[in-house]
Parts: structure tokens; C-alpha cells; sequence
């Protein structure tokens, strides 16, 4: 009874939230509505019974990503609207839940027609962060690293496209241009 | 003897494509020597092919290489020299080298010269394969072969509208008659199961008599268009655009003699269908008539004689059909060496007229052109039946035949038409020979032609002459084969009352003849009457042609073309270009470089191979709910 | 209604996904389409945590995890070329980048 209340609830409030973020004109507004729609998924996680995935969905979502985005949105002249005139809504619209009915029925209807087995059951008797540790670092280990290396490599890529002179690009420049800028650079 | 067999089929070839080789290149002597010698091997190879029949030799048959083989389909390409084809062979060989050897003479002045000679010997080659064949496929060759290079030679002159139009109407109306033949062969292959002649004839005498008909009606309408036997006659008239050798050639001594050939080649099938053979001959002797009656007033040398021709093809049909095929035969033979001989003498009077063909503009050549005078006038007498001339002996039976087989109308229509061929012969050489000089008005300097044009032509002349002479021999060699029925008028009376008669009736034509053009007017009063416009119009048949067959035709090709043509397969392949065009066009804005544009097609994209997806994975589940249900509906 | 299923969970993410599907087709400005991919990704894991929950199977949890992972890197590489076109070009606008056009 009190799952089903929370489920309703939290469904209700996130999908709110998501419309806000994909309507609104003020970005402002669709970042904070997406914040608050991640941390609502959170509660789902909750729900589920993966405490571990909730806390990540938390810490990363609301805590990095958004933080990213909001630093990311300073940039930006976000105060001024971006006019967006669609053709037709319609159309839109009717793809975009046709795609996503296919997708679930796609993926969803082996399962709900055939009793798979769990590959990874459940361990009896812990946590979930405890079972996640151990199917983590036993089965998904090389994933696990892979993961790492790929967020190293994207904070690398962060740290340079958004450095200094980072809007200089040596390909698109004249032989000119490059000298001139070598010869900055030395003057300094 | 195998050696001689090759080599009289394969000289002309050889002939022609030493010719060819010089076809683009100036007059050379040589294109013309080099054939013409190369005939003149292959006429020799005939002889002795000839006289190996002649001491009792059996048969020459050979079979060179397998053409078609597959199934039950077996086509050699094989040869065979037996009595009949042995015959046609001497009077090819015997012609195309005269020919051959007067066209060097003829075509001296002529910018074609080697092409002639490449086209002329080619024209032999395939006149060779047509009677040397074994089988109905190989004379089919044979038949298209002569067929194609009539029309090369008709249309020799290609830079001439008429030639080019004269060939291409001989080109079709012979395609008209092979697609009969053509179903005749058909229809031979299909109740026999071979084309060979002996065994395919074997294969006949168990056969229904309505089967057996068709094929001979079948076979007869090639016969026809090859020819010329009416309706598809006006073809060869018309077919005199081309070199006169070549008229004489072809037109008059070998071609056209293809479809008498065929009959007798075919004897054992249409003995088996007196009925058909009963409607040949009535056929030949109407165009025997008809024709004849055409040429009494033409004005045209060169057609009288075509005319002529055309009635004569009558002749031997008639005899063909009334089963009296040696007959038929003897007087191709016949008719082939004074037919050609008058046809080269009328080519030497053309060469003096500088291409006149009006003999009323002529007269009087008899002092300039004494040789051709002499050729012509005896070669007339032969064509006319007098004793003792080829023509004689060769016509008289014919009529004789059609008087023992109590055919008495077919009889008195060839009577009357030997009559009318005595006439229009000596109408020729009367208003071309004797009268007065007309041609001094145009201001034209006759000459006689080479002497050794001259010289070729002889013997053919000494062969129309003696041709007579070797009746019994000829006659015991070719009923070998044929069915020998001598015919003999029972009562001495009757014969000599017939012959005389007949002797005298020509006579008395050919006098008519001289006294009516000695001097030769024009004659309005006659030409004023509607039997004469008649004749000089050709009965209005290529009038009729014109109006009721090509016109239509013309119409309906044009509606073909604009509505058809143009409106449904046009259109189609227009359409799907144009389809193609503008789907490019129209699909252009999918790529207009907008990501916001890009995205949704690519959601688009997506959601349609995941619809397929969902489709087919339905379909693998169901598979056998599938099946059973289309089962259900019968598929 | 009241007992919540695998069902509700699948509705709900199919729902959510279409929303996400929606802002990406809609949005012109960049940084607002980044927030609808959010969203897409969202979703999905939804559906990850509800299977693996009813099915007692720990891969759909772990598989959620690594795409979290995939969704912070594309957001840490994204907004980094995004402040590089900003920079040389004044704007984010969606319909301004036609290089691309033909």
C-alpha cells in the first residue's frame, strides 16, 4: 500500500518534472525541474530495493552532473531564448512514444513470455551494496575498469576543449595565424 | 567425288570473299576474274558430279558437320548430289558463270564493281547450299541466303529510291511467303520428327492426308514468294532496278526457279495430295496467263521479260502440280538458258541505249548490234516453243502433260498464253531490232557491246538451241528419282494435230507481232481502251497494294508508334526517370544540413526498423501458426 | 492497481522515454537537448533497477551503474565541445550548425 503510494507519487512528480525540462523556454527553470526530476528517480531505486543505485543516482546526477551543467550554463547567455518553432508537434510527439512503445516491447516481451533464470541472483543475507561490490568486482571487472579509464579520458577531453585557447584550432588556421600566434606566445 | 562435291559448294564462297576483300577499295580486274575463274571451278566440279551420276554412280551424299544437336533435334549440315540437285547445280554453275564473266563486261564502268562480284558469287554460294541440302533446315539457309542477296543486288544501286525500294518490297513479300515456309517445316518436324528429305518423306506415307495438305499448302506459299506465283508476284517486276546480270541471274535462271525446286524436291509429299497439286497447277496457269497478259503491253524491257519469267514459273508449276515433276524440272532447265540469254542480250541494249528501257524509243539495233540481234531473236524463238528450240520441247510437253491429265482448261489457257508469249516476245524484238531509227531523236550512238561479253553469252545460246536434244538422256537420269510417267498422246492424230496446232499458233503470233510493230507507232485509240489501261497498270495490284495493304499498315504503325510507342513504353521508362528524379528532388530537404531536421529522421529511421524487428520476430515466433493459416487459405 | 508490478515500472519508463525522445527532437538549443538525453538515459535505468528487482538478478542494477558512468562522461566530453563552439561561434543554437549542409 505505502509502495504503491510512493510509486504513483514519485511517477507523478517525475514526469511533471521531465515535461517542465523539455518545455520550458527558461533554461534556468528546465535545470532545476531536472534536477529535482533525478533526484525523484532516485526514490525509485529506493523503492526497488537498490539502495546502492539510488545513492549513486544522487551523488552523480544531482552532485556532478548537474553541477557540470550549471557551470556549463554560466558560459552560456542563457537569460536569452532560444525561438523554437516546430513544424509539427504532432508528428514529434507520435514518434517519439511509438519509438519508445517498440523499444519496451522489444526488450520487455521475452521476458514477460519466457521465465528467465537470474544470472547473478540475489546474495542472500546482505546489503545491496554488498552484493553489488561482489558482483562488481568479480564478473564486471573489466567493464569496471574500462568504465574508469573511459571517465578518465572524458575528464581530460573536459579539461582541454574547455581550456585556455582551446577556440584556436590549428587546422582551420592560415600558416599566417600561426606564426602570429607562436610569436604571442614567445613575446609572453 | 566428295572432293568435287566441296568444291563445287565451296568456290563461290571462296569467289565472294576474295571479292569482299576488296569491297571498299576501287575497281580491281582481279575481284572480277578471280570469282568468275573460281565459278568456272565450280561448274567443272559439277560436271563431273554430273557425269558420275550420268555412268550409274549412286547418290553423292556427305555429311560435313552437325549443326544442331539437342533432344531429339538433329540438324547435320549435309549435302546431297543426287539427280535433281545435280541438275540444278549444272544450271547454276552453268549461268552464274556466264553471268560472272558478262559482268565483267557489264559492270566495267561501274564504281561497285568488286562489291558486285562479292554479292553475285555470295548470291551462287547460297543458290548452291539451297539445292545441295539434305534436309529442310539446310534449304532454309540456303533460301534466306539467296533471298538476302537478291536483295543486296536489287538494291545495288542503293543511292536510287526506287532500287532501294524494289529491294526492300522483294525483301519483305519474300519474308511474307518464308513465314509460311517456315510453318511448313515446322510442321514437317513436328508429325516426322526430321528434316532429312528421305527420311522425313518415308515418314509421310503413314500419315493423314489433312496433315500432309497443310504442309504442302505450307511449303507452297514459300514456294510462291520465292517465285513470284501471284499474289505475291509484283515483287519481281519490280526487282529489275537491280544490274541486269543480276535479273538474269537471279530473276530469271536461278532464284526464282527455287520454289519450282521445292516442289519437286518435295514430289513425294505432294504426290500424296493430288488435290493441292491440283490447285498449284491451277495457280500457274492463271499467273501464266496473267502475266503474259501484263507483258503484251508493258513498255518496260526489262519488265516484259520479267513478265515473262513470272508466266513461264507458271509453266513449270503447272507441270510441278500435275505430278509431271521431270517436266517441271526439264523446263527450268530450259528456261533458265534462254531466259538468261535474253536478259544479258537485253542488258547489251541497254549499255548501247545508255540505260534506255522504252523499246518504243529504240528500233532499228539490228544493223549496229548483229550479235545481240542474233541471241536474242533465237533466244525469243526458244521462249516461244518453236521446233526444234529448248522451248519446244520443254512448253510443248507441259501442254501435252496437261492434256493427257484431262485437264482441258488448264489445257487452253496455257495454249492461249503460249500464243501471248510468242507475241510480246517478238513485240520486243520487232520494236527493239527491226523499224525504223527512233533512237537517232535522242541523239544516243548505239555500240555493240565487248566481244567477249559477246563470247560468254554463247553458250547459252547453243544451249537453248540443243537443250531439246537432251531430253531422253535427262529424262532417264532424273526418273531415278522422280516418278518417271512418260507422256505420250495415245493416238498418233491427236499428237501431230496438237503440236502443228500449236506450232502454227505461235506462228501466226509472232507474225501478227512483226506486222503490228515493224512500225512501230504509238497508238492512242488503244490506249484509250480500258482493257489496255488495265494491263499497263498491272490489273491495279500494286495500286491495290498500296491503298489496302500498306496505307492501313502505315496508319496503324503511326497509331502504334504515337499511342504505344510513345504514351505507354516511353512514358514508362520516362516515368521512371522521372520518378527517380524527383524523389532525389524532393529528398534533397532531408539533407539540408539541419541536426535539429536530422534528428528526426533519424528517430524516424529508428522507429522504423524497430517496427520491422517487432514484425519479424512475430513472424520467426509464429512460424508454424503462420504456415498452418496460410495453408488454410490454400497458398 | 495497488499492488505495483514490473508492468508499472515498464510504463513508466516508456513514458518517460518518450518525454526524453520528445525534447530531443524539439529542442534547438544545445545544452537543453543534453538535459532530454539525461532524461533518455533515465529512463532506461528505471527499466534496469525494476527488472533486475523483480527477476532478482543483480546485471540489470550493475548494467544501470556503467550507464551512469557513460552519462557523466558524455556530459563532462559534451559540455567541453559545447564551451569550444560557444567560444568561436557565439551561440548554441542547433539550426545555426549547418557545416554539415550539402
Amino acid at each position: 500500500m505505502f509502495e504503491a503510494i510512493a510509486f504513483y507519487l514519485f511517477a507523478f512528480l517525475t514526469i511533471a518534472m521531465f515535461y517542465i525540462t523539455v518545455t520550458t523556454s527558461q533554461a534556468l527553470y528546465a535545470i532545476t525541474a531536472l534536477a529535482a526530476g533525478m533526484i525523484f528517480i532516485s526514490a525509485f531505486f529506493f523503492i526497488l530495493g537498490a539502495d546502492f543505485l539510488g545513492a549513486i543516482q544522487i551523488v552523480v546526477y544531482s552532485g556532478a552532473v548537474m553541477a557540470l551543467y550549471a557551470f556549463g550554463m554560466m558560459f552560456f547567455d542563457t537569460t536569452r531564448d532560444v525561438k523554437e518553432k516546430q513544424g509539427n508537434k504532432a508528428i514529434i510527439l507520435g514518434l517519439s512514444i511509438l519509438a519508445a512503445i517498440l523499444i519496451v516491447v522489444i526488450f520487455a516481451v521475452p521476458m514477460v513470455s519466457n521465465n528467465i533464470t537470474a544470472l547473478y541472483p540475489m546474495v542472500a543475507g546482505a546489503g545491496n551494496t554488498q552484493e553489488i561490490g561482489m558482483v562488481l568486482f568479480t564478473k564486471y571487472l573489466v567493464p569496471f575498469e574500462v568504465a574508469a579509464v573511459m571517465l578518465l579520458v572524458a575528464m581530460i577531453s573536459g579539461i582541454v576543449l574547455a581550456g585556455k585557447k582551446m577556440d584556436l584550432s590549428l587546422t582551420l588556421m592560415s600558416d599566417e595565424e600561426i606564426e602570429a600566434e607562436k610569436n604571442e606566445k614567445v613575446r609572453s | 567425288m566428295e572432293l568435287y562435291l566441296y568444291l563445287a559448294l565451296f568456290s563461290p564462297l571462296a569467289g565472294s570473299l576474295f571479292a569482299a576483300l576488296f569491297g571498299a577499295s576501287p575497281k580491281t580486274i582481279v575481284a572480277g576474274v578471280v570469282p568468275s575463274v573460281l565459278l568456272f571451278v565450280s561448274f567443272v566440279s559439277s560436271t563431273i558430279l554430273l557425269l558420275h551420276i550420268l555412268s550409274g554412280g549412286d547418290a553423292v551424299h556427305v555429311e560435313m558437320m552437325t549443326w544442331m544437336a539437342t533432344g531429339n533435334l538433329y540438324i547435320p549440315f549435309g549435302f546431297v548430289v543426287d539427280q535433281v540437285s545435280v541438275t540444278m547445280m549444272m544450271v547454276v554453275t552453268i549461268v552464274s558463270t556466264i553471268v560472272h564473266v558478262y559482268s565483267i563486261g557489264y559492270m566495267d564502268h561501274d564504281k561497285g564493281f568488286n562489291r558486285f562480284f562479292s554479292y553475285l558469287s555470295a548470291f551462287v554460294f547460297s543458290m548452291m547450299v539451297l539445292v545441295m541440302s539434305d534436309n529442310f533446315a539446310g534449304l532454309f539457309i540456303g533460301w534466306e541466303g539467296v533471298g538476302l542477296c537478291s536483295w543486296l543486288l536489287i538494291g545495288f544501286w542503293y543511292e536510287k529510291e526506287s532500287a532501294t525500294w524494289a529491294a526492300n518490297e522483294a525483301f519483305i513479300m519474300n519474308r511474307i511467303a518464308d513465314l509460311g515456309m517456315l510453318i511448313g517445316i515446322f510442321l514437317v518436324y513436328w508429325n516426322t520428327g526430321t528434316l532429312q528429305y528421305d527420311k522425313a518423306f518415308a515418314e509421310m506415307q503413314h500419315l493423314d492426308t489433312a496433315i500432309l495438305a497443310w504442309m504442302g499448302i505450307f511449303l507452297f506459299i514459300g514456294a510462291m514468294g520465292k517465285s513470284a506465283q501471284f499474289p505475291l508476284h509484283t515483287w519481281l517486276a519490280d526487282a529489275m532496278e537491280g544490274p541486269t546480270p543480276v535479273s538474269a541471274l537471279i530473276h530469271a535462271a536461278t532464284m526464282v526457279t527455287a520454289g519450282v525446286y521445292l516442289v519437286v524436291r518435295a514430289n513425294p509429299l505432294y504426290d500424296l495430295i493430288p488435290h493441292v497439286g491440283l490447285f498449284i497447277a491451277s495457280l500457274g496457269a492463271f499467273v501464266a496467263l496473267f502475266a503474259a497478259s501484263m507483258a503484251l503491253v508493258n513498255r518496260d524491257m526489262k519488265r516484259i521479260i520479267a513478265y515473262s519469267t513470272l508466266s513461264q514459273l507458271g509453266y513449270m508449276f503447272v507441270a510441278a502440280g500435275l505430278g509431271a515433276y521431270w517436266v517441271a524440272l526439264f523446263h527450268l532447265m530450259a528456261h533458265a538458258f534462254f531466259k538468261a540469254l535474253l536478259f544479258l542480250g537485253a542488258g547489251n541494249v541497254m549499255h548501247a541505249m545508255h540505260n534506255e528501257l522504252d523499246p518504243f524509243k529504240m528500233g532499228g539495233l539490228r544493223k549496229v548490234m548483229k550479235g545481240t540481234f542474233i541471241m536474242m531473236t533465237l533466244a525469243s524463238v526458244a521462249l516461244a516453243g518453236i521446233y526444234p528450240l529448248a522451248g519446244f520441247w520443254s512448253k510443248d510437253l507441259i501442254l501435252e502433260v496437261a492434256m493427257i491429265e484431262h485437264h482441258y482448261i488448264i489445257y487452253s489457257v496455257l495454249l492461249f498464253t503460249a500464243g501471248l508469249t510468242a507475241f510480246y516476245s517478238f513485240r520486243l524484238v520487232a520494236l527493239v531490232f527491226h523499224g525504223e531509227e527512233r533512237y537517232k531523236l535522242f541523239g544516243v550512238h548505239p555500240h555493240e557491246a565487248y566481244k567477249f561479253m559477246l563470247i560468254a553469252m554463247s553458250p547459252l545460246l547453243i544451249l537453248a538451241i540443243i537443250a531439246g536434244a537432251f531430253k531422253m538422256t535427262y529424262f532417264e537420269m532424273v526418273t531415278q528419282v522422280l516418278p518417271a510417267t512418260e507422256y505420250h498422246i495415245h493416238s498418233a492424230l491427236t499428237y501431230w494435230i496438237m503440236t502443228i496446232g500449236t506450232q502454227l499458233f505461235v506462228i501466226l503470233a509472232i507474225a501478227y507481232a512483226y506486222k503490228k510493230y515493224q512500225v512501230a507507232k504509238e497508238d492512242p485509240a488503244m490506249e484509250k481502251r480500258l482493257c489496255y489501261k488495265i494491263l499497263i497498270n498491272q490489273y491495279y495490284i500494286p495500286y491495290f497494294y498500296e491503298e489496302y495493304l500498306v496505307k492501313p499498315y502505315r496508319e496503324l504503325s503511326t497509331i502504334f508508334w504515337k499511342q504505344v510507342d510513345m504514351k505507354i513504353v516511353d512514358a514508362t521508362v520516362d516515368g521512371i526517370a522521372k520518378t527517380i528524379y524527383a524523389t532525389g528532388e524532393k529528398t534533397r530537404e532531408m539533407q539540408s544540413g539541419n541536426l535539429s531536421t536530422m534528428l528526426k529522421w533519424m528517430v524516424a529511421g529508428t522507429v522504423g526498423l524497430l517496427s520491422l524487428a517487432v514484425v519479424f520476430g512475430l513472424a520467426a515466433r509464429y512460424s508454424d501458426e503462420i504456415k498452418v493459416f496460410l495453408s488454410g487459405l490454400g497458398v | 492497481m495497488i499492488e505495483i508490478g514490473l508492468t508499472h515500472y515498464l510504463v513508466l519508463s516508456t513514458i518517460l522515454f518518450a518525454i526524453g525522445l520528445f525534447g530531443v527532437m524539439r529542442r534547438k538549443n544545445l545544452l537543453l537537448l543534453f538535459f532530454a538525453t539525461e532524461i533518455l538515459l533515465n529512463s532506461v535505468n528505471i527499466a534496469f533497477a525494476a527488472i533486475s528487482h523483480y527477476y532478482g538478478d543483480l546485471t540489470g542494477q550493475l548494467f544501470a551503474f556503467f550507464v551512469i558512468a557513460i552519462a557523466a562522461s558524455e556530459v563532462a566530453v559534451g559540455l567541453g565541445l559545447l564551451i569550444v563552439w560557444h567560444k568561436r561561434h557565439g551561440n548554441i543554437n542547433l539550426d545555426k550548425m549547418s557545416t554539415m549542409r550539402g
